[in-house]
């Protein structure tokens, strides 16, 4: 599904990424870790095409697709979902209508008719009731006074509404008590499906207490200097960072 | 990023400048995009090829008593536009708008044009010449009955002349009249005399005494004591001509118990001289009487360097003149590369009120220096302001408003509140909130709110498949929409569209 090779990338001139190689099949849930700057937000932000990063050397491929050619919007159109680490707030733009304007720009790409307004305020209702998301928040403005919460909870629930192939969660679990933290993670697994991928990026083993990965990924300096399966991230609560930086060094 | 600023009873003007972006949005990829976007975008911006009579350029009273001999008017609207003329001559333009006004050479321009070329105007639709009913077939305004918007009647008026009404003999039946000034001098003079120059008389400002000495057509409309006008009445007003200047005039009279709700629209060719339009509008409001008067103003802006464009100073002005009688102005600016404009509201009857609800966009390097005036007088007068600006690109946006509490106005009781959006950061956003307050009693509330599109929230909505121009067609909407729920439902949807497409390509 996702064919990341060599990918080098820079923000205000400086290299944060130092060629990154990564395979996602479809279906499997990814999981990378790393310590703080390693370039893991980097990493979410220059596969979803924002602006401020540069990429200088490698290939990206979605689904057979060169990702890096494209807009962000038809990265979105496509099927890849970033759920932010910090979903901005937009005052004005209730959430009905940022999602209808959503939804339909996708279904417009895809070549299908837009919902009308009775079928979308059915989707609507369905996709809240994963992620538990009051009919009082999604009638509000984008995000405008949401508890960091709930801000997160929305973004899961944006994914429900877009049905992405990939999903990337960045640092979902931060900010986030016990209960959100099970609420969003069990949303994200009622999503998952045999042909959708996730690529969680987390600290902490916690979020995968929940959303359970095939494999795990360290990523330190720019690169992926480790790669394994679940019994990673155990044992990097249990140790720590210091101990991967101390075998590269060696 | 929201300033919020309240105060009370506040003295002093202030302005609130400094609009720096902090976000490194880079100049010339946007820069492109503007140009294609901006030129093409003006989709009114096309020129009707029809036999037009233009009479000569330049200004002297030679020229006023052309104009008023071409319309046949009586000697005492004649000696009107003289006396106008001959104090205009004394005046200078005003400087204290925020604005940066290339002089105007006021010899260069033809004060009359008329693309009908008959002494009268048409009675029937055969007499029309069929390039001016697609003309405005062209910008969305069917002259022909049967095929127009349902419930709205228009006054359709290009360069100097009232092409058509329609409705006309509908709304007659209840007594409504609702013409072109020209018609309504001739038809109606007792009511034209008492009324015109009575809500701003020629002595107002510069350009209202211009209008005075050379105005030609615009709408006279007159709802009798009772009566509720059943449809829209709206007049939609096209430059066409070059190098002419339009003074329309517009002159509405709500008589007592009675409620009209009204439009106007404006559109012109795009060319790379400017073109100046100064307009008077005057309302009088009388016993119990409602007018709502909105406005979609979207003449030619100028293209993406700021080359040409539309002059627009206007005065407008209503008079609540009655008790219990109620005055509405709703506006959205988008057009124009100068707009000097004051919707005013004198609150002259006991507990009258008035709200003036204003959206203002300017874009590339267009100025707009506009906002209103409310005079208290009357007692228990009541007024609201909501103004909304919208500056990117290169463009400057000033809100300036004016309230004014007489000593006898007890009660008098005011808010205002006007938001300011930037988009990028070369464009400015002003604020110019004067207040005079003579009467104890009075409560008048300022808020202030400056925001600006931040490039994260149009990635957010780029993340879930938006693109730039539609997020901030969705955010723009989202802030207007206090304003755009004002208009009539017909042209509250035609606004929204408008808003998007002035705004496309101004943010990278």
């Amino acid at each position: 599904m996702l064919e990341i090779k060599d990918l080098h990338a820079d923000i205000n001139g400086k290299e944060i990424l130092k060629g990154i190689n990564l395979s996602v099949k479809a279906g499997e849930v990814h999981a990378i870790m790393g310590p703080n700057g390693s370039g893991k937000s980097t990493l979410s932000n220059v596969l979803v095409g924002h602006p401020s990063y540069e990429v200088t050397k490698g290939t990206v491929t979605f689904e057979g697709k060169d990702l890096l050619t494209m807009s962000p919007e038809d990265r979105s159109h496509e099927g890849l979902f970033l759920s932010f680490q910090y979903p901005v707030e937009i005052p004005g733009v209730s959430m009905v209508n940022f999602m209808r304007t959503a939804v339909n720009e996708q279904r417009k790409y895809k070549g299908l008719p837009a919902l009308s307004a009775s079928e979308f305020l059915k989707l609507m209702r369905e996709k809240r009731a994963v992620v538990e998301l009051d009919t009082k928040l999604a009638n509000r403005s984008v995000n405008e006074g949401f508890s960091g919460g709930e801000k997160k909870r929305n973004e899961i629930f944006q994914m429900a509404m877009l049905e992405p192939k990939l999903s990337i969660l960045d640092e979902t679990d931060s900010g986030l008590d016990i209960d959100a933290l099970r609420i969003v993670a069990e949303g994200v697994n009622k999503l998952k499906t045999p042909e959708t991928s996730v690529l969680v990026i987390t600290h902490y083993q916690r979020l995968l207490d929940y959303i359970k990965p095939d494999v795990v990924h360290v990523l330190y300096n720019g690169r992926i200097v480790k790669t394994a399966g679940p019994e990673l991230a155990l044992e990097l609560e249990e140790k720590g960072y210091d101990w991967i930086k101390k075998e590269l060094e060696d | 990023m929201q300033n919020n600023n309240k105060s009370e009873r506040l003295a002093e003007p202030y302005e609130v400048e400094e609009k720096s972006a902090q976000k490194g949005v880079t100049e010339e990829e946007p820069n492109k995009l503007i140009k294609q976007i901006a030129q093409e975008k003006y989709k009114y911006g096309f020129t009707t090829d029809v036999h037009t009579e233009v009479i000569e350029r330049g200004l002297n009273e030679d020229t006023v008593r052309l104009i008023s001999a071409k319309k046949n008017e009586p000697e005492w609207l004649l000696e009107f536009r003289l006396k106008a003329f001959r104090y205009w001559q004394t005046m200078e333009m005003p400087t204290w708008a925020h604005l940066t006004i290339p002089e105007i050479d006021y010899q260069a321009i033809s004060y009359y044009a008329d693309p009908t070329v008959k002494k009268k105007g048409p009675k029937s639709m055969d007499e029309v010449d069929p390039e001016l009913i697609k003309t405005f077939d062209k910008l969305g305004i069917p002259l022909e009955e049967r095929m127009a918007l349902s419930g709205v009647a228009v006054d359709a008026v290009m360069d100097s002349i009232s092409v058509k009404t329609t409705f006309k003999e509908t709304l007659m039946e209840k007594g409504i009249i609702f013409c072109s000034i020209s018609e309504a001098v001739r038809e109606h003079p007792d009511l034209v005399k008492k009324y015109l120059g009575s809500v701003v008389p020629y002595r107002d400002n510069f350009f209202a005494a211009l209008n005075s000495a050379v105005f030609s057509d615009g709408s006279f409309v007159y709802i009798p004591k009772g009566t509720r006008c059943p449809m829209e009445l709206s007049t939609y007003f096209r430059i066409n001509a070059a190098n002419t200047g339009q003074f329309e005039r517009t002159l509405i009279v709500a008589d007592d118990d009675s409620y009209v709700s009204y439009l106007e629209g404006c559109t012109a060719p795009m060319r790379d001289e400017n073109q100046l339009h100064a307009a008077i509008v005057e309302i009088v409001v009388l016993d119990r009487a409602e007018v709502k008067y909105s406005t979609v103003q979207n003449w030619y802006p100028g293209d993406a360097e700021g080359k040409g464009g539309v002059y627009n100073f206007v005065t407008k002005r209503g008079h609540c003149r009655g008790v219990d009688s109620k005055l509405s102005w709703t506006q959205v600016e988008t057009g124009s590369a100068i707009t000097w404009k004051y919707p005013s509201c004198i609150l002259g009857g006991d507990n009258s009120q008035a709200e003036f609800y204003s959206v203002a966009v300017t874009n590339n390097y267009q100025q707009a220096d506009t906002g209103t005036k409310m005079i208290h007088i009357g007692k228990n007068t009541s007024s609201t302001i909501i103004s909304k600006g919208i500056s990117a690109g290169k463009s400057q946006n000033s809100y300036r408003g004016l309230v004014r509490v007489a000593e006898k106005a007890d009660n008098a009781r005011n808010y205002s509140q006007c938001d300011s959006l930037l988009l990028g950061s070369q464009c400015g956003a002003h604020t110019f909130p004067y207040m005079d307050i003579h009467n104890e009693t009075a409560i008048v509330e300022h808020e202030a709110t400056t925001s600006k599109i931040s490039e994260d929230q149009l990635f957010y909505c780029n993340q879930r498949g938006i693109p730039t121009e539609d997020a901030i067609g969705l955010i723009v909407n989202g802030y207007a929409k206090e304003v755009l729920n004002k208009l009539p439902m017909e042209f509250a949807v035609e606004a929204q569209k408008l808003l998007a497409v002035s705004l496309e390509g101004s943010v990278g």
